[in-house]
């Protein structure tokens, strides 16, 4: 079995090794996900509602593939999302995750992309909200391989926070080997903006629900394409809600 | 209807309305004009409960309530309407959802019960097509890539929406070429021209005042209403300019 990783590895400086160490032995093993090529496939993870979640998943996306994983990430005490993809020539892969928390929750969606082959593409588009003192972090990482040339990375990044002790870690990387490549990250951490919340105001809404319609603004177009996304938009809805 | 005396505010610790008195009685449509900086915008954020906005002394009554001691979203639901100079975006909330949630949560604060989703939809549609706006703009998150004079219609449609009682308008002219003015103008009418309602009109030129025609025109200066009169006091002041007007 694997030994309890510690905090001097980077894709674990911001986790919480206590509340880890009690789910490891189930998920030393990382699940294993592999689209065949030319394949589609989309999945919805959703949380289970237990205080510790972990999931920890292997991607492989074949040539010509198309990846679509869509993720919500709401554990009230650690909830972790890890993910080592692996895109072969021309496959597609998207993730639209969000860390959701208030209390004393770590959240952190932890992922490596590895563009192996030609002409892959990947977008990772990220959002936390953070309330009370939790802590929600984005790790991750693009590595693009020497002969992956036309390889196409974008990673967008923000993290809104609502209260003094909040925490945000945003940190995108890249390690790019081939020279003809695009890669692009943005990362932002910011407040709730005073002009919308006195706009929202001034037409009847109280401050809960005028906080609650800009956090879903913020929160929700990430699952915009998602098929049969009802209830992860449910769940991401009552999961603002109980942040604010 | 709506009573403003003795009003004195700062912003940032800086004053800016200095003992504005004020009084628009129902079925009345008031405008205000004034020179840049002389607290025309400020005047319409205090009364709409901006935080930033500190009334350091006076009173301002709506109805004989004390419109100064509720929150915005309370002055709102009391039927107060805010139209901005400068609306504000909100990206990934769409006009229909942000309209509707903000008319339903001032009918639960009035007893009214709410609008389902077909009555809404059927209304906003309506009000969009008075006011000239195609109607799947109302789909689009609020105000996002509109241009200066869609926001403004977009302001109209949300007030006919919401059919308040008393509107204070800032600056819903500007950005406006002539034929989306006459289009506001008539909205404006249309919606708050009534026994029960009032309008405060804050405007910086005259000729919103061709196409909705005030009751009376004020003219503010450093942060007091410095002359009052008949329409013809806008006709004047767009001859002579504030400063020959306001002496």
């Amino acid at each position: 079995m694997t030994a309890l990783p510690t905090r001097k590895l980077e894709a674990f400086r911001y986790a919480d090794i206590d509340a880890l160490a009690s789910v490891w032995s189930e998920l030393a093993q990382p699940e294993h996900v592999k689209i065949a090529a030319q394949q589609k496939l989309q999945q919805i993870w959703l949380p289970n509602g237990e205080e510790i979640e972990v999931r920890r998943a292997e991607i492989i996306v074949e040539a010509g593939a198309e990846f679509a994983l869509f993720a919500l990430n709401t554990a009230t005490e650690y909830g972790r999302i890890e993910l080592d993809v692996t895109l072969r020539e021309g496959s597609h892969f998207t993730l639209n995750a969000a860390n959701i928390g208030a209390g004393t929750s770590t959240l952190e969606i932890v992922t490596t992309v590895r563009h192996a082959e030609l002409s892959a593409v990947s977008r990772q588009c990220i959002r936390s909200v953070l309330g009370g003192t939790a802590t929600g972090s984005y790790l991750g990482k693009v590595a693009v391989a020497r002969d992956a040339q036309h390889s196409d990375g974008e990673q967008s990044v923000k993290a809104m926070l609502l209260d003094r002790g909040a925490t945000a870690n945003c940190k995108p990387e890249l390690e790019i080997y081939a020279d003809d490549v695009k890669c692009a990250h943005g990362a932002t951490v910011g407040e709730l903006d005073a002009d919308q919340l006195f706009y929202a105001m001034s037409r009847g809404l109280d401050p809960a629900a005028a906080k609650a319609l800009l956090l879903e603004g913020f929160v929700m177009g990430l699952w915009d394409d998602a098929q049969d996304g009802d209830a992860i938009r449910a769940a991401a809805r009552s999961a603002l809600r109980s942040v604010t | 209807m709506l009573r403003i005396e003795n009003l004195h505010a700062t912003v940032a610790g800086k004053p800016i309305l200095n003992g504005l008195t004020l009084s628009v009685p129902a079925g009345e449509v008031h405008a205000i004009m004034g020179p840049n900086g002389a607290g025309k915008s400020t005047l319409a954020y205090v009364l709409g409960g901006r935080p930033g906005y500190d009334v350091t002394d006076g009173t301002v009554t709506f109805d004989g309530q004390n419109l100064l001691a509720i929150a915005p979203h309370e002055r709102a639901a009391a039927g107060l309407f805010l139209g901005f100079q400068y609306p504000v975006e909100i990206p990934g909330v769409s006009s229909l959802q942000f309209v509707r949630e903000a008319l339903n949560t001032q009918r639960r604060a009035r007893g009214e019960p709410e609008l389902s989703g077909a009555e809404f939809i059927r209304l906003a549609k309506a009000e969009a097509a008075e006011l000239g706006m195609d109607a799947e703009m109302l789909k689009r998150p609020v105000n996002l890539g509109f241009s200066g004079g869609e926001k403004k219609r977009s302001e109209m449609v949300q007030m006919g929406i919401m059919r308040p009682r008393f509107a204070v308008l800032d600056e819903t002219d500007s950005g406006l070429d002539i034929d989306a003015l006459r289009t506001v103008g008539a909205g404006i009418n249309r919606i708050m021209r009534a026994p029960d309602k009032g309008v405060l009109l804050i405007t910086h030129y005259q000729r919103l005042l061709d196409y909705v025609k005030p009751d009376k025109v004020h003219v503010l200066s450093k942060g007091r209403i410095v002359r009052s009169g008949g329409p013809e006091l806008a006709h004047e002041l767009e001859r002579e300019g504030y400063a020959e007007a306001a002496a």
